[in-house]
């Protein structure tokens, strides 16, 4: 579809306001309507936006398969390590109070840290699902050679 | 330090591991951080059983939030068995799945194998952890889509189709398990188990507890495949990689078994569940159609995998049956048999997986005078076919003997006789299995096979062994699985 011009034009101006509106929802969501998987949806569905305009070659030169890859591992290990640091630091597994110095602030910082795990596998997760799906001819493993 | 986080770090350690297998990605890399996830898995899971023989249940609040508002970790005495049982077969089957699953799995997707294999894990030890029902929901689904992908991952086409119908059932399952415990919330406001047991005697005889009780029934009998509900079972376990079979069927419906046993005896502890609404009836009347049933239906079976399973039906009867008396003696049948049954079902479906790794498919044609190629292998087999007859000095006879002895304290004769005549037909399909494996001459023609390499021989042996050391010495296990029993019979949690 890269050859109509209109779509091309009003994708490529959309485009950097999803993924701004993905963080806005992602780094407000620990006080306000929103969180870590709205976020990774939205962001991820920039992408996705982006792939069905130009074509799933140059997405995947943008985001290799190798990226998405490792983002959703990091996101889940983001999120188990934040856990682990709790106990690391004296507290329960998962508790957040103990990462800053005063509870609230480590709270705030947890829950953020938690949000954004969850965000970046999301996110990772929707691109790797769309690419499998788009690339039905090959495999998710050659498509990343 | 570490000893107070156990019940966390069991579930945590696996559940981390699994992502950095995607990292790593090599199959090697992978291989080895999957068996030191399923090694600290079972040490912790071991530390927690002697830290619960020693001091009673473990309450771990998660965060730091208390119960009954925050989840909160509760690991008693029957929790930690099954969380032993589940990592102690972990253990075993990783060494023995990195041969196995060259074989069987396409090399660019082994590291796949092993960071679902490590969800898996992490899913059914959390089960056994969690204190929360509906975290137990969390760690029910968690394992169950991790082993479709299991299933899904053999070369056979045709496990894609029993995967896929697996993950509906699975999915009805899980549906109805957690419809029960939003009913259950409806009443009482509370998700904590310990709290519900205490909150549901209130509202025990409104109309919404008796329905919540029965979709928590059927949705998890469905999980464990009890008889009617039991279709997607054979097939799953034929086509899957033979890792998987003996992964699953050593952990996943012994977990379901589990859950069964902390609906009932732990959130329902205090309502009259067995006598007031005819669950004892019907639950007994399923348990011995299944031992019956499903023990015919495999001595016609072919291929010895799907006899197997068949054979697996009928030993979840067997588990069933022993928890439906509600009794001493009977739970102690039920929850003897989850670990028995673990030792047994694994060593042979970890046999049938030698023969697979050499013969690419384990039926009663390509097996003929196997005994004299794979002795070794073949032996294996035979120690766990005994089991299942439940010859005594193995595992099968101390499970049969103690649910023999509940029937008759419960004057119930015709089950005694359905427990022997389930045992006999055990005799008929395993004895097609010997006769064939070792009294048949080798046919012209067959291919000249070696013994299945140590590190599948190993495993398999080591879960042989265990049949006839804990069927020789079954005191550590009868008297864990006895106060158990008493435990969850007792004054609830």
């Amino acid at each position: 579809m890269s050859h109509i011009a209109v779509l091309r034009v009003v994708s490529k101006l959309l485009i950097p306001v999803i993924l701004l509106f993905a963080l806005y929802v992602q780094f407000h969501g620990d006080f306000g309507p929103g969180g870590g998987f709205q976020a990774g949806v939205i962001f991820g569905s920039g992408f996705i936006l982006y792939a069905l305009i130009f074509g799933t070659a140059v997405a995947r030169r943008v985001v290799p398969a190798a990226i998405t890859r490792i983002a959703l591992a990091a996101g889940v290990l983001l999120y188990g390590g934040v856990g682990v640091a709790g106990i690391v630091l004296g507290g329960q597994y998962l508790d957040y109070s103990v990462l800053a110095d005063d509870a609230l602030a480590g709270q705030h910082l947890g829950i953020a840290l938690i949000e954004f795990g969850v965000g970046l596998t999301v996110a990772a997760a929707m691109i790797t699902i769309f690419y499998v799906f788009a690339g039905q001819d090959r495999g998710p493993e050659d498509a990343e050679q | 330090m570490i000893g107070g986080h156990l019940p966390v770090l069991l579930v945590v350690l696996p559940l981390m591991a699994a992502p950095v297998c995607v990292v790593v990605r090599r199959p090697a890399w992978a291989w080895t951080v999957a068996a030191l996830a399923s090694w600290g898995a079972f040490v912790a899971a071991l530390g927690l059983l002697l830290q619960v023989l020693e001091g009673g249940p473990i309450s771990y609040p998660i965060g730091g939030w208390a119960a009954p508002w925050g989840i909160e970790y509760r690991l008693d005495l029957v929790g930690a068995f099954v969380a032993v049982i589940v990592s102690a077969i972990g253990g075993i089957v990783v060494p023995y799945a990195r041969s196995s699953i060259e074989r069987e799995v396409a090399a660019d997707r082994i590291y796949l194998f092993y960071c679902m294999y490590l969800l898996c894990l992490a899913g059914l030890l959390g089960i056994a952890a969690t204190g929360d029902a509906f975290n137990l929901f969390v760690f029910l689904e968690i394992s169950a889509l991790s082993s479709y992908v299991m299933i899904a991952l053999a070369q056979d086409r045709r496990a894609l189709t029993v995967a896929y119908r697996y993950l509906i059932m699975g999915t009805i399952g899980a549906t109805f398990y957690l419809i029960g415990v939003g009913l259950m919330y409806m009443m009482t406001g509370t998700l904590n188990m310990a709290d519900l047991a205490a909150r549901l005697p209130e509202v025990a005889e409104t109309r919404t507890i008796l329905a919540a009780l029965a979709f928590l029934t059927v949705g998890i009998c469905l999980k464990l495949a009890l008889f009617p509900l039991h279709l997607w079972l054979p097939n799953a376990y034929t086509y899957a990689p033979s890792v998987v079979t003996a992964f699953l069927a050593a952990t996943a419906t012994k977990v379901a078994v589990y859950v069964l046993i902390r609906v009932y005896f732990t959130i329902f502890a205090n309502v009259d569940v067995f006598e007031a609404m005819f669950l004892r009836e019907v639950l007994m009347a399923l348990a011995v159609v299944a031992m019956l049933s499903a023990s015919a239906i495999a001595v016609f079976q072919t291929n010895i995998k799907r006899m197997l399973a068949y054979s697996s039906l009928a030993q979840i009867g067997y588990m069933v049956l022993g928890m439906s008396f509600a009794t001493l003696t009977g739970l102690t049948g039920g929850i003897i048999h989850l670990f028995n049954h673990a030792l047994m079902k694994g060593a042979l479906f970890m046999a049938m997986g030698c023969v697979v790794f050499r013969l690419q498919v384990a039926s009663l044609d390509t097996i003929e005078g196997l005994g004299r190629r794979m002795p070794a292998t073949m032996a294996a087999f035979v120690v766990g076919g005994l089991s299942l007859i439940g010859v005594p000095l193995t595992v099968g006879f101390v499970s049969k003997w103690t649910l023999v002895l509940a029937a008759i304290e419960a004057n119930m004769w015709p089950i005694v006789v359905a427990i022997v005549g389930s045992s006999l037909l055990a005799i008929a399909y395993v004895w097609r299995v010997v006769e064939t494996g070792f009294f048949r001459p080798t046919p012209e023609g067959a291919p000249a096979v070696a013994e299945a390499p140590l590190s599948m021989l190993i495993p398999t042996w080591l879960l042989a062994g265990a049949c006839v050391w804990f069927g020789i010495d079954a005191r550590t296990t009868l008297s864990v699985a006895r106060q158990s029993a008493a435990f969850l019979l007792g004054s609830g949690p």
